[in-house]
């Protein structure tokens, strides 16, 4: 039994880094037997997500740097493909019908017991290490120092598509009327920059299933659900090593 | 006066220019073939030119093949393929006028000449690809972003190709020293940059077919593969171009020049080898990459053209002819060509057939990507292939062959 493995003591000490990796693997075995979800191998903690998602754990969740360290908490399970965030994000955004800053995935799987089909929407991830900004050679993408939001600077842009080759999120598309990459900026110069306080996407999903806040912010649902233990929290594709700023809950 | 001599100076330069183009046109006999070779290269050129134009007016989303989940294609392939033959070529050459191997000597000023030319090929088809041209001019230079190997790259390549022109520039004016130290400064700048395009693929950490050292150590390599071919196969077409009988000297720089292929295929062979075995270790995502290769839609690409065209009956060929047989020699080093063109491809390509979502197994990417070339992309790819062509054939005939003396 998994269960039985699993040291209660060692438990309570929450630093990730205190625990050691056999029993910390084994809080993961039980995270995902209680939850039972287990999500194609995307999970990536079944403990706060802070710790992983960042590149140093003190330096990030002592002090994010970022203020407003904006993020979306996607909430996996609610999202029931109405594409209403979709539509009102190309209409916001002026996003050409070739296009789309954000959209939805469909996942199926037939064994499952009960619904078997689930919804995935996905933006880009704001990342902390972003391989487009890395790669531009002009610096037409960079990282605010403010927001942490990835932004274009659409004149700068050569259109060498090294960005869209780097993106781990596939968030990127080559706009034709501005002759330079297009990608979510989390309605920055359409909303956030005119007193909004919301991204398009979020304010019109009926179903809450995007929240988005101030994960620099202890008081936010984004900072709340993160940082809950109780939570299974995780980021998609870790693997790629970008630190993404959007994260996926369910339940 | 100051009226005469600036009369005087005119009509000098004009005498000059006049006595120029009339050797030029001089020099420029030669059999029917050679003409219609021109005119076949010279009509790929103005097809490409056309071709690019157009797809830059009709959107190159529409005029591409190349998409928002591929969006690098046959045209950063082709580019890849002038620029790393470009860099073999400085560096095979490299070997004698930098380094002193007396034999390899009387390919260097050729092989230089052709490093200019194939590094602008692709110069010349990656300006298609590149949407805005004027941009980059202008903010690569006052907005550099230091972190980015494709920065780097292109601007080590603009001093690359700096450094090959003056080399080249002072072997024909016979000034060998310089022209020596200038040559180094162009390997080092060659070495610099091809390394540099490895790592724009070896950087992308989100891409496990690319991710990882591996890219820019294979590059150089595989540039040295690419030089040793093509400076064996147009030596021999140079002989042909102008009528000539290849002394004992050349013949031996050729025989030398085998060597290196032997070598560098053989290693090659051994990095191919190794990428798959460790690949079929990574994730999911790499190894369905591989899979394509080996047994998928890319397996006669990667099987017929890259492995066997590219590599193993060069290789056999190559050793068979005992760097004596100039037929088995010339017949390896074309087949090398063609095979590495569609190594660059598939490299390129298939590094980008696996959808960044594959594994999270959702229904929209449960299958590969694919992208074909369209006409467009075809015919600039020609166009670079046509500049090459047209820059040889005219070269041989203003240098004279490219004759140097052994110092």
């Amino acid at each position: 039994m998994l269960l039985k493995k699993i040291n209660i003591e060692a438990m309570k000490r929450e630093d990730a880094e205190i625990i050691p990796p056999l029993e910390r693997r084994d809080f993961l075995k039980l995270g995902l037997l209680i939850t039972g979800v287990f999500a194609g191998g995307s999970i990536l903690s079944a403990t706060s997500i802070v710790g992983k998602a960042f590149a140093s754990t003190r330096e990030f969740t002592e002090q994010y740097p970022y203020k407003p360290h904006y993020s979306m908490l996607v909430h996996q399970d609610r999202c029931i493909d109405c594409e209403v965030c979709t539509t009102v994000c190309a209409k916001t955004n002026n996003v050409p019908t070739y296009g789309y800053r954000t959209r939805i995935l469909e996942r199926e799987d037939r064994k499952a017991v009960d619904r078997s089909r689930e919804f995935i929407p996905v933006l880009c991830n704001q990342c902390n290490t972003p391989p487009c900004v890395i790669g531009c050679p002009t610096k037409a993408t960079y990282k605010s120092a403010t927001t942490g939001i990835v932004m274009m600077e659409s004149k700068k842009c050569i259109g060498c598509k090294t960005c869209m080759a780097a993106c781990p999120y596939n968030a990127r598309y080559f706009n034709e009327e501005t002759r330079a990459v297009d990608k979510c900026d989390f309605c920055f110069n359409s909303r956030l920059s005119r007193g909004e306080k919301l991204t398009a996407c979020a304010e019109a999903c009926p179903a809450k299933a995007r929240i988005f806040g101030d994960l620099s912010d202890s008081g936010s649902e984004v900072f709340r659900t993160v940082h809950n233990m109780e939570k299974t929290v995780w980021v998609l594709r870790p693997e790629a090593g970008a630190k993404p700023n959007v994260f996926y809950t369910k339940g | 006066m100051a009226e005469d001599v600036t009369k005087t100076a005119e009509a000098a330069v004009l005498t000059g220019w006049r006595a120029g183009a009339a050797g030029v046109l001089q020099s420029l006999q030669g059999t029917k073939g050679y003409y219609a070779a021109l005119m076949i290269s010279g009509v790929l050129l103005l097809a490409a030119v056309a071709a690019g134009i157009h797809a830059q007016y009709i959107g190159t989303m529409n005029a591409y093949g190349a998409s928002r989940e591929v969006p690098w294609g046959i045209l950063i392939s082709t580019y890849v393929f002038f620029v790393v033959t470009s860099t073999g070529l400085c560096l095979v050459s490299s070997i004698g006028h930098v380094f002193g191997v007396k034999e390899f000597m009387p390919i260097a000023k050729r092989a230089i000449f052709l490093s200019i030319m194939t590094i602008m090929a692709g110069f010349f088809v990656i300006a298609f690809e590149i949407e805005n041209p004027l941009r980059m001019a202008l903010y690569n230079v006052i907005s550099p972003n230091l972190t980015s190997n494709i920065w780097w790259m292109g601007t080590l390549y603009g001093a690359y190709m700096f450094f090959m022109a003056v080399e080249f520039t002072f072997l024909v004016i016979n000034k060998p020293k310089i022209a020596t130290i200038i040559g180094f400064m162009g390997v080092v700048a060659g070495i610099a940059a091809h390394s540099n395009l490895g790592a724009v693929f070896g950087m992308l950490h989100g891409r496990e077919f690319w991710y990882g050292p591996y890219m820019p150590i294979y590059f150089i390599a595989s540039a040295m593969m690419s030089g040793a071919a093509t400076i064996i196969f147009f030596t021999w077409l140079a002989y042909k171009v102008n009528g000539q009988k290849m002394d004992g000297l050349m013949k031996k720089a050729l025989q030398v020049t085998t060597k290196v292929g032997i070598l560098l295929i053989s290693v090659i062979l051994f990095f191919t080898a190794w990428k798959f075995i460790t690949g079929f270790v990574g994730g999911e995502a790499k190894t369905a990459a591989l899979e394509m290769l080996l047994s998928g839609s890319y397996a006669f690409n990667f099987w017929g053209l890259e492995v066997a065209a590219g590599m193993v009956i060069p290789l056999a060929l190559f050793i068979a002819s005992r760097g004596q047989n100039l037929k088995m020699i010339v017949t390896a080093s074309a087949l090398m060509i063609f095979g590495i063109f569609f190594m660059r491809y598939d490299l390129v390509v298939v590094g980008q057939l696996v959808p960044v979502y594959y594994e999270l197994g959702v229904n929209e990417y449960s299958e590969l990507l694919s992208y074909t070339p369209s006409a467009h992309e075809i015919l600039i790819v020609l166009g670079g292939m046509g500049f090459v062509g047209l820059t040889f054939l005219l070269g041989e005939k203003v240098f004279g062959g490219h004759k140097s003396e052994i110092h």
